[in-house]
């Protein structure tokens, strides 16, 4: 006699933790062949913000950890996404309606991407800034830092756990912490992504991943005053002019949706584009 | 005149070959706007310097397509060691010209000779020099091997700086390959105007710069204009974000420089004469119309009453006057406008309850002036403490230890510059670390250099100037083509659990 299985309750990451949304609401996920999969939690504009507060709140210790440490945490998804392959590649397969050896080569190039950005940890640092000759009695030195709290709305076809990870992995790098909203249809690879991240000392709060309504839950980050950076990578099908517009009242570093299967396709640039380089001048005595 | 008074010292005029009337500069030639034309004045004494053209959208939109013509014809085919040579050109015809630029500039905008002297005209050259460097070394810049220059670049600046900051418009966008149309500010369109003649003589191809002039519309034309690929923005938040707002949907690359509120910090082991020299250049420097002033004053409690009193002295040694003269220090007040806000937050300051001082000084009959001025016991919900004055007012505030003085600077939506003073190392580093501001001035404050990146955290913008990566703002990356996939690229495949399996049973 077979087992009955458990099905999983696939539920918010919100602050290290899993709540349902408070607003009790859930959609239906489906196969590609149309057959129930699960009820994921339908997020609300609560839950968007709680999820700016969690965000914000882990942003000082996050962007305050060593580059070392930030590179070890995720190179340590790496290795939790590694040994759960088996999962992921089992609800990409029922998501996106692909083969088995299609969803794992997807969930390789997923891990590999996570192993790409941790080298860029402790190195991104050196690349982008540097010391610079000013004429005068000077010690003068350029940094790049953390931007803040990041929203994203992760990219909505294709590759779902690809995409979700190409769009989080480079704002986590220089020690942002991020709000992403899921792909809406193919939802289940975010989720169980969050509980690779829950058990990959990712400190809670850093990545928090809301699923549900993008058209419903975007404007309240990109509007949100303390959000600092939108990328609206997954944004293609929203009204994401408007969602640029709304960024501008508090000057958000925006960037522009991407399609096709180069989207957020993994570049230095992508760390960069969440960093703010800081220039400080030491005064050198005359000796 | 009494014991130990400066007799008056005024650099001569003779030497300026002022036009009275200015038109558009467009490729190349200068031709008579289509808009009603305005004069500009001397702030110090509200005569009338020169009639200038407006620019209407026929104007713009002809400097648009002569930028653009110049792009696809001349400027993107030549080669980067030839765009250098004309911006070391530049460079030196400023050098050549820089006394005459600089009575023109203090003339035009209010602020001293010495600082346009020593400061504006010799930052300029140095802009133009530094990025003149740059234009054949690209591949050096940060962007990748054989970046690519965006196209025409609308650049529209402000009337603090204004030669100044169109030196660091045109300078970096010139070397990366774009062509320009910058609109100077309303009141401050003179010393772009002489710029222009310099162009000529430099012999610059026709169109790779425009100078256009006009009020706001002018600039929001320029903006708003389709033929354009890059917009880069000096001036205040509100301006900022509706550029910000208007190119949203856009193929345009932005750059904003915004407003500030910058805290200048001095802890209680900070040697006090030279901050107090820190605190008169952060706030007083240009009439405080710095968008990186230090106008907020963080001192230690245990020295305030030190700091003030060594402050108020220095402040009465301040010399307010003819900015023509070479010893004046606070010059006039740009505009009837900017006065008139200036005077409208102070006031709000005082009916908010902070204590006002000023330094007492003669304020001449004609102009606008506006004397050096504290405020004392202000707390941080004071709108002194978190509106952009942009004038000589500055805002004290305390704190007692390091955590509360960095709540206290980076509690507001600004964040350009910030300044320490300490004679602990250490303490300079870890407060400079948290600090949200994009310059930070240790032991020194308002320094500026080409080969230094300049710009802001949160709602002071976004993008830099000067430096590397000042070129980034003007530059993208070559097209790439084929995969991006980590895996699949061959040479970098990693060894997967599977593969590395797969090896050992084929064994």
């Amino acid at each position: 006699m077979n087992r009955l299985a458990i099905p999983k309750t696939y539920k918010l990451y919100i602050g290290g933790k899993f709540p349902r949304s408070e607003s009790g609401r859930v959609y239906e996920v489906l196969s590609h062949k149309g057959a129930f999969l699960a009820n994921a939690a339908k997020g609300s504009r609560k839950d968007a913000r709680d999820a700016v507060v969690a965000a914000r709140s882990a942003l000082g210790g996050w962007a305050g950890a060593t580059a070392f440490n930030r590179g070890q945490v995720l190179y340590r998804i790496a290795e939790l996404l590694e040994g759960r392959r088996v999962q992921f590649i089992d609800e990409i397969t029922s998501c996106e309606g692909v083969t088995a050896a299609v969803a794992s080569a997807q969930v390789d190039e997923a891990i590999d991407r996570w192993v790409w950005y941790a080298g860029w940890a402790d190195k991104y640092v050196q690349v982008a800034g540097n010391a610079n000759p000013v004429s005068g009695p000077f010690f003068n030195l350029s940094v790049p830092e953390p931007t803040g709290v990041v929203a994203i709305i992760a990219p909505q076809g294709g590759e779902s756990l690809i995409g979700l990870v190409s769009a989080i992995a480079p704002a986590l790098v220089a020690g942002n912490t991020v709000v992403v909203v899921a792909n809406e249809n193919a939802p289940l690879s975010a989720i169980s992504l969050s509980e690779v991240l829950a058990t990959s000392d990712v400190p809670g709060g850093v990545v928090n991943i809301v699923t549900g309504s993008p058209a419903e839950i975007a404007p309240w980050l990109a509007s949100h005053a303390d959000v600092n950076a939108l990328d609206l990578v997954g944004a293609g099908n929203l009204d994401w002019v408007e969602l640029q517009i709304s960024a501008a009242d508090t000057l958000k570093r925006v960037l522009p949706p991407e399609s096709g299967a180069d989207a957020a396709a993994p570049e230095l640039s992508r760390i960069l584009a969440f960093t703010e380089l800081k220039t400080v001048w030491h005064t050198k005595a005359i000796l | 005149m009494k014991f130990l008074d400066y007799a008056p010292a005024p650099e001569s005029q003779a030497l300026l070959n002022l036009k009275s009337d200015y038109g558009l500069f467009i490729n190349g030639d200068f031709t008579a706007g289509r808009g009603t034309p305005f004069q500009t004045i001397n702030p110090a004494t509200e005569q009338q310097i020169a009639m200038i053209a407006t620019a209407n959208e026929a104007d713009v939109d002809a400097a648009v397509s002569a930028a653009r013509h110049a792009y696809d014809g001349v400027w993107s085919r030549l080669s980067g060691s030839d765009r250098g040579k004309y911006l070391f050109r530049i460079a030196r015809l400023v050098q050549e010209r820089a006394r005459e630029l600089a009575v023109a500039e203090t003339l035009d905008n209010g602020k001293p000779i010495k600082e346009t002297r020593d400061v504006d005209i010799p930052l300029v050259a140095a802009w133009f020099f530094y990025y003149a460097g740059w234009a054949d070394k690209l591949d050096h810049a940060g962007a990748g091997p054989n970046p690519a220059s965006l196209g025409v670049a609308a650049q529209v600046i402000p009337w603090n700086f204004p030669l100044m900051m169109l030196a660091w418009k045109i300078a970096p966008a010139l070397a990366a390959g774009n062509t320009v149309v910058l609109k100077p500010a309303e009141t401050t369109s003179l010393t772009a105007l002489l710029f222009a003649e310099i162009l000529q003589q430099a012999d610059l191809p026709a169109g790779v710069v425009n100078i256009i002039t006009g009020d706001g519309s002018t600039g929001q034309a320029l903006v708003d204009h389709p033929g354009v690929n890059k917009v880069a923005f000096t001036g205040s938040t509100a301006v900022g974000r509706s550029i910000a707002r208007s190119i949203a949907g856009t193929e345009k690359k932005l750059s904003l420089e915004l407003g500030g509120k910058g805290a200048n910090i001095v802890f209680d082991d900070a040697p006090i004469d030279q901050a107090v020299e820190g605190i008169v250049r952060g706030i007083f420097f240009n009439q405080g119309h710095v968008c990186c002033a230090g106008s907020r004053l963080l001192v230690q409690e245990s020295i305030h009453d030190d700091v003030i009193d060594r402050l108020k002295q220095r402040m009465q040694t301040l010399r307010l006057g003819d900015p023509l003269d070479k010893n004046t220090d606070i010059g006039a007040i740009n505009s009837a406008e900017q006065l008139a806000r200036i005077r409208e937050l102070s006031d709000l300051g005082q009916q908010e309850g902070a204590e006002r001082w000023s330094a007492d000084c003669v304020i001449p009959e004609n102009g606008f002036w506006f004397a050096p001025t504290i405020f004392t016991n202000v707390s941080t919900s004071h709108r002194i403490a978190r509106d952009e004055i942009f004038g000589p007012v500055l805002s004290v505030l305390t704190f007692r230890t390091p955590a509360e003085a960095i709540a206290k600077a980076n509690n507001t939506p600004y964040g350009l510059s910030a300044g320490i003073w300490s004679d602990k190392g250490s303490r300079i580093l870890a407060v400079a670390d948290k600090l949200r501001a994009g310059v930070i001035w240790a032991n020194t404050f308002n320094q500026f250099d080409p080969s230094s990146p300049f710009g802001g955290y949160k709602e002071s913008g976004y993008g830099r100037e000067g430096g590397r990566q000042g070129l980034a703002a003007y530059l993208k990356p070559a097209v790439r083509s084929g995969s991006r996939s980590i895996v699949a690229a061959p040479a970098t495949t990693p060894e997967t659990k599977k593969s590395a399996s797969a090896k050992k049973a084929a064994k």
